[in-house]
């Protein structure tokens, strides 16, 4: 049987530059803070960075957006982090915001072979401008292309060897979603068990979309609280 | 009981039993503490469908609501992921979406995302929530912080939706859109309704009909 258990050290190094980098988590919750915390260490430049909010400000992504490794942000919410606005108004960072829901579902027509879809969310507001529109059954639809990235960072709760998932509570969010649309995908996972472990009927990502699975050594809880 | 407890209370009287409700940040996060019972089951899109009120003693960093807080969780509450929580709203399966907003206007649209010349930059869940829930309802303060009012003939800011709101509530009145308009359908029995005519730049119509809400000295 396949094992997926890596070492952190070396599946970061699958990380290029250039490359485009999806990475899992709402604010801080549920992001994978070892995989950041090894990706601020290690030497790469020019990332595109899927993320809806990149972390929060000097923690997470919020870290890695400081050493100028960052070229582009996609995402939903950027607010909450002062430094990606900053970055953003002095024209040091490329961001391309998209409503939440649209971010969503064009990472899982990424990761189900979809090339993009219509959406009404956005209609005669100032993020339709210049989106080729669709009338359906009378209404305005507004075209949005799938994402796909290079690389996949994601948390689970749980991990078996093989790669099957399960989430905790709020954390799962964006994870599950990304663990598809990536090339490789990596996985940090509090707790790693052996392969039959974990109840068939309750993994939510099945294995076949995990390519590494390493352990969370840095998790929320002791990470200095709470994101606010 | 403050301007924001108000509003929050006024809130209750519009949620059905029974529904699915989505809470935004601000004002709306205050609703679930004035709730009569727990059929009401409240839905937020970072993926979760039960929230409650939050008990002091089981705080959990990984269980939060859309602003990042921690929340409690409902007995029949269940999690999912972020594409699936955003089919529910645009699918049409939230019966009812409270929403917070800068500034709301005649024509029934809100703004609540961005503000030209400040640093926001953020559309966040709001967008696809006035898309997709059943029934969309404002909570805000009447004024802004500068004593002008947020109630305006057309907004300022960018528009968040072209979908009409259909139920303002603020720490003056509820409005009511009917009749491609908004009424004034509620009052609290603290504020006159000149009062309200003065401090609100929109149109809005005055049946002879308005309800009273009463509210004790304190406010409550």
């Amino acid at each position: 049987m396949k094992d997926k258990l890596a070492k952190v050290e070396d599946v970061i190094r699958k990380i290029e530059p250039g490359m485009s980098v999806m990475v899992g988590g709402f604010g801080l919750i549920g992001s994978p803070l070892t995989l950041i915390e090894a990706l601020c260490h290690h030497e790469v430049s020019g990332l595109t960075i899927f993320s809806n909010n990149m972390g929060e400000k000097n923690k997470g992504l919020g870290n890695l957006l400081l050493q100028q490794k960052v070229k582009k942000i996609i995402g939903s919410y950027f607010t909450s982090n002062s430094d990606v606005v900053k970055l953003h108004n002095d024209n040091k960072i490329n961001v391309q915001l998209l409503p939440q829901g649209t971010f969503a579902e064009a990472i899982r027509a990424g990761g189900a072979g979809i090339g993009g879809f219509y959406i009404k969310v956005g209609v005669d507001t100032e993020i339709s401008n210049g989106i080729e529109k669709r009338i359906i059954d009378g209404e305005t639809f507004l075209f949005q292309k799938a994402l796909k990235a290079d690389i996949a960072l994601i948390k689970a709760r749980k991990a078996d060897r093989l790669g099957n998932l399960v989430y905790y509570k709020t954390a799962q969010n964006f994870n599950s979603d990304m663990a598809t649309a990536a090339k490789i995908v990596i996985v940090e996972a509090d707790e790693i068990v052996e392969v039959g472990e974990i109840n068939p009927e309750e993994i939510v990502t099945p294995h076949l979309y995990i390519d590494y699975i390493v352990p969370s050594t840095i998790s929320l809880r002791n990470y200095g609280g709470d994101s606010q | 009981m403050n301007s924001k407890e108000r509003i929050a209370k006024a809130a209750v009287s519009e949620l059905l039993e029974g529904s699915v409700i989505n809470l935004g940040i601000g004002i709306p996060t205050l609703i679930p503490r004035y709730l009569p019972n727990d059929a009401y089951y409240i839905h937020t899109e970072n993926g979760l469908l039960g929230v409650a009120e939050l008990d002091e003693n089981s705080i959990d960093v990984e269980r939060v609501n859309a602003g990042k807080l921690p929340v409690g969780e409902s007995i029949g509450a269940s999690y999912f992921g972020s594409s699936s929580s955003f089919a529910m709203i645009r699918g049409g399966h939230i019966d009812i979406a409270v929403l917070g907003a800068l500034q709301i206007d005649q024509s029934g649209k809100i703004a609540n995302w961005s503000i030209p010349g400040k640093s926001i930059l953020g559309v966040g869940g709001a967008m696809d929530l006035l898309t997709g829930a059943k029934k969309i309802i404002v909570t805000t303060t009447h004024l802004a912080n500068d004593g002008t009012s947020k109630f305006l003939k057309e907004c300022s800011y960018p528009i968040t939706s072209n979908r009409i709101v259909d139920v303002l509530i603020t720490d003056k009145a509820i409005f009511r859109w009917k009749n491609n308009q908004y009424e004034l359908s509620k009052i609290y029995s603290d504020v006159t309704i000149e009062e309200i005519v003065n401090h609100t730049e929109a149109y809005f119509a005055i049946p002879s009909n308005v309800e009273i809400i009463e509210v004790k000295e304190n406010g409550e």
